[in-house]
Order: C-alpha cells, then sequence, then structure tokens
C-alpha cells in the first residue's frame, strides 16, 4: 500500500513503515541505480523457513501467535492498536515478502543504535516504536506477551540470516531521485487512476465484514506523523514495489514519487513526539525534505494533526 | 381541507402509478422478461437469484447494484465475452439495466448449498490461494481483495462465497484467455495468468465450500 527518504545513511531501513528511527549499521547497502522506468525487482536470496515448519510445541505456539497479531493486531493485540492498520499492510505476505520490508531483514539487524533516540535499542524495542507510530496507538511494555510473540515469529523467520548483515530484499527498495520533483496535482491523478479503486476516493480505505480490507491512507485511521511512511521517500519505494497488490513493479518511478507525495500531503494523527509547536517538532522530528510535517500545501499547514475517531 | 387533503391523494398516487409505468421493473423483467425479446433471467439465475451451480450460472442475489450494472454493459459491450448473455445485455435498454440491477443488489442473499469441501493437497492448494496467496508469484490472495471469506468488498470486487465451483473456475479461465477482459486495473488478467489449472480448480473448489458468513476466527 504505501511509502519512503534519503537520509544520511544511505541504509535502507527494515521496518522502515514503522518510525523514524535510522540504525547505523555498518553494512552498505547495495546502491540501486533504479532508473526512472526500472521494473526488475531484485530478488532476494534469503529464504525465510516455511510456515508448515513451525514447530508444534510451547516454542511454535509462540511464533503462531506472533504471526497472529502480526495479521490481524486489532484482534490479537487490541489494547495497542489506535487505528485500522495491520502489520501486513506495509509487510506484505505476513512479513516475508523481500522489499516488503520482510521481518527476516529487520531481526538481524539489531541491536542497533538509533539516531532518533541516541541509544542502542533492542528488536523489542523497534517494535514498540511500530506501535506508537505506525499504529497510532501505544507500545506495549517490554516484556508483554505481544512483543514476546512478535519477536519470536521474527526470530524464527530469520532462521539462518547472518547476523548483523543487510540482506538483499530488505527495507523497501530505494529509488533514485525522480526526474521531476514530486507533485501533488500528478500524484492526484495517478492516485485516482490506479489507487482510489481499492483505498477509496479520500484515502479512506475499505471495509468489509468487520475487517479492514483496504488500509487507509490518511485521516484519523491512518498511521500517524511519526510513522515512516510519513516520508515521501519510504513511501514511493514500498508503493514503487509493491502497488498496486500483486501489480508491483508496474508504476514508473515518477508516478510512485508523485502518489507519495501526494498521500503525504494529507492530514493524518499527530505525531505523539508533538512538543506543542508544529515547526519546533518539525526541526526536531521532521528535519528532512522528505517529510511535508510543517511545510505548507496547497494553501494548508500540514501537522496540524487529526483526532483518532 | 379535507377535500383538499384527498385531491391531493388522489393526484400523489396517479403521479405514482405513472412513473412506475415508465420506469422499467427489475422484477417483471427478472421473471418474465422484458416483452421485447429478452428472456426472464430466472430461466438461468433462478427465482431467488441463487444461479444454477451445476449449470455455471452465478448468483445474483445480493451482489453491488454498481457491479451487476457493469457487467451488464461489459456482455453488450465485448470485454466480457458471453454467448448466452450478450444478446441479453443488448436486448435491455440503460434503464431496464439499471432496474434489474437494482432488482438483484435487493434481493436477500439466498440459501446455499455448501459443496463437500475438498480434501488433501487441493484443499491446501485452494485455501492456501484464497487466504494467502502465492507471493513468490507476485500472487496476492482471493481475501486480500474480495475480503474475509471472500463475501465481496464494494462495488468493484464481488462475492467469492455464494458462488459455485463451476462458475469462479470459468471466470478464472475466462480472465486467462481474454474472453473476460472488464476488470479495473487489470487486476484479475494478472491473477489469473499466473494460476495453474490446478489452481483454479482448488481454489474454485474451496470456495465453493465455503459458507457465505465470514468466520469469526481466522486460522494461522
Amino acid at each position: 500500500m504505501k511509502h519512503m527518504r534519503f537520509i544520511l545513511l544511505g541504509a535502507a531501513l527494515s521496518l522502515a513503515a514503522c518510525d523514524h528511527a535510522t540504525p547505523q549499521l555498518a553494512a552498505p547497502v547495495a546502491k540501486n541505480p533504479a532508473p526512472a522506468t526500472s521494473t526488475s525487482k531484485k530478488q532476494s536470496a534469503f529464504v525465510p523457513p516455511s510456515e508448515s515448519d513451525i514447530p508444534n510445541d510451547d516454542f511454535g505456539k509462540q511464533i503462531a501467535l506472533g504471526r497472529q497479531i502480526f495479521i490481524d493486531p486489532a484482534r490479537y493485540a487490541k489494547a495497542y492498536v489506535g487505528n485500522q492498520l495491520s502489520c501486513e499492510n506495509c509487510h506484505l505476505d505476513a512479513g516475508r515478502l523481500a522489499q516488503s520490508a520482510p521481518l527476516w531483514g529487520a531481526y538481524p539487524m539489531y541491536p542497533a543504535y538509533r539516531s532518533k533516540n541516541h541509544h542502542v535499542n533492542t528488536f523489542a524495542e523497534r517494535l514498540q516504536g511500530c506501535f506508537n507510530y505506525s499504529m497510532n496507538g501505544k507500545a506495549p511494555p517490554l516484556g508483554d506477551p505481544v512483543l514476546v510473540a512478535l519477536e519470536t515469529y521474527a526470530y524464527w523467520m530469520a532462521k539462518g540470516a547472518p547476523v548483523g548483515a543487510s540482506l538483499p530484499g530488505r527495507g523497501y527498495p530505494k529509488l533514485a531521485k525522480p526526474a521531476l520533483a514530486p507533485d501533488y496535482a500528478r500524484g492526484e491523478t495517478v492516485f485516482k487512476r490506479d489507487c482510489a479503486l481499492c483505498h477509496g476516493d479520500n484515502g479512506q480505505g475499505q471495509q468489509s465484514a468487520g475487517r479492514t480490507v483496504f488500509p487507509p491512507l490518511w485521516g484519523s485511521q491512518s498511521f500517524n506523523w511519526g510513522a515512516g511512511m510519513e516520508q515521501v521517500n519510504f513511501a514511493a519505494g514500498f508503493i514503487k514495489a509493491n502497488m498496486p497488490l500483486g501489480r508491483g513493479n508496474t508504476l514508473t518511478d515518477q508516478d510512485a514519487w508523485d502518489v507519495a507525495y501526494f498521500m503525504d500531503a494529507h492530514e493524518r494523527p499527530q505525531d505523539p513526539r508533538f512538543t506543542g509547536s508544529i515547526q519546533a517538532t518539525r526541526a526536531s522530528y521532521h528535519d528532512t525534505p522528505d517529510s511535508l510535517y510543517g511545510t505548507e500545501v496547497n494553501g494548508r499547514m500540514l501537522g496540524q494533526g487529526q483526532p483518532t475517531d | 381541507m379535507n377535500t383538499l387533503r384527498a385531491t391531493l391523494m388522489v393526484l400523489l398516487t396517479l403521479w405514482g402509478s405513472h412513473a412506475l409505468a415508465d420506469a422499467p421493473n427489475g422484477a417483471t423483467i427478472a421473471q418474465q422478461g422484458n416483452g421485447h425479446g429478452v428472456a426472464p433471467c430466472l430461466a438461468c439465475h433462478g427465482a431467488d437469484g441463487a444461479g444454477q451451480a451445476a449449470a455455471g450460472f452465478p448468483r445474483l442475489a445480493g451482489l453491488s447494484q454498481a457491479y451487476l450494472r457493469k457487467q451488464l454493459d461489459d456482455f453488450a459491450g465485448g470485454t466480457r465475452v458471453n454467448a448466452t448473455m450478450q444478446p441479453v445485455a443488448n436486448g435491455l435498454s440503460d434503464a431496464e439495466r439499471d432496474a434489474v440491477a437494482t432488482y438483484y443488489s435487493k434481493l436477500p442473499a439466498p440459501a446455499w448449498t455448501l459443496s463437500p469441501a475438498p480434501s488433501g493437497d487441493a484443499a491446501q492448494t485452494g485455501q492456501a490461494l484464497a487466504v494467502r496467496g502465492n507471493w513468490t508469484k507476485s500472487l496476492p490472495g482471493c481475501e486480500q481483495c474480495h475480503g474475509p471469506d471472500g463475501v465481496g468488498v464494494g462495488d468493484h470486487f464481488p462475492p467469492l462465497s455464494g458462488q459455485s465451483a463451476v462458475y469462479l473456475s470459468n471466470q478464472l479461465h475466462a480472465w486467462q484467455q481474454g474472453a473476460r477482459r472488464n476488470d479495473p486495473l487489470q487486476l484479475m488478467q494478472n491473477v489469473a495468468t499466473r494460476l495453474s489449472d490446478a489452481d483454479i480448480a482448488a481454489v474454485s473448489a474451496w470456495y465453493a465450500a465455503q459458507s457465505m458468513a465470514p468466520s469469526k476466527e481466522k486460522q494461522p
């Protein structure tokens, strides 16, 4: 469904959807030349274990529970979820798919130092970020059964992956800068043509039988301003590789940038780190050209937040 | 005052019956045809709009009006090729297509006779494709667009539950072969080209064995 950035480190961020943290990695990510019309999807060499190999014991139960939470957090981690999204919306195939921030790409990269909070973060702390920002909820405390199950699921999925090595297919692809600066009007055209069918004319998503089928892209039920997807570069990489669902790599790079910009130029719930001032919050947490927080688009100042329904 | 009210009532009644006489009646078309050569829908789709499983005539009852209307337009226009439905759709006026689509959209979802559940490998394949897809082939699960247990989503993603294996399989083959190409964003044509014959048989049988009410719990 969704979203990206260009920052200092040039390291593709696993779990990029969840927040702004940037682990400082030693391993350089292969530079992705990504020509404007690139369509090839770099195949990941890593193959996570088959779900049928989840062991049938007490350890396996935690793996299976983690998987259930990942697919349906509104049911299995209800207390910590504040919107209609699920982990799987940004990490496709239950977190298994390359170029969709797979768990097997993220798990071996932690613990990691993060410039965001200036300390070494464990994987569990990283998961907390997902709940705070992408799920617009609240973080389960360390040691909470929800975090234990999710970490167990990720650990199992990364079986055999080298520790500390950035695997191909990790995070979202980093697109080259577009020929034309991303543009709201062009993005709106792409949105109406290729996205509104599923995500709705107002990006509100669609539900059926009480479940979110197509996730909301902005507004009160989407990720908040602290999520990684609010950055146009992350969103463009996700969209390019994965959208429309099942037809990844069919949009041009320019279309992906434009529609990512369009999506991220809409209001969404406030960044939980909000300091009381949009400009101060931008300076502290959104000081990048890839964030539209605290900037004016179409005469509207973005970053005012939107109350959760 | 009473006279005025009575007059108003008479006028309203006359106006109402006049309007009814002009607008095509969906129920009449469904049950008797349109009087200009189009056979009644129920001949194939059943009195309750449930379709006929063995013949592959689909359920219409309870589907979205906009979806049904679009299918009639596409039968007529040739983007959904079907020798039976093309003359039917062509024989219906614009207003008649609207009326009959509205009629079926408002019929309650009919009682559904579940096909026997598939077993063995076919059952596993069918469920996996329905729920998860096969991402090694960039293939989303059916329910990622058609909703939990295939109950359908909005005007563009019709229900798969409550349809027969024969109908579902015919459609998937039609998408594959290009006889049906009326899908938005070519979503179904792309899906179908990634399915084998065995995949199509398995997933069609799986949906035909599902209840129309979504299950409460999802299994991992």
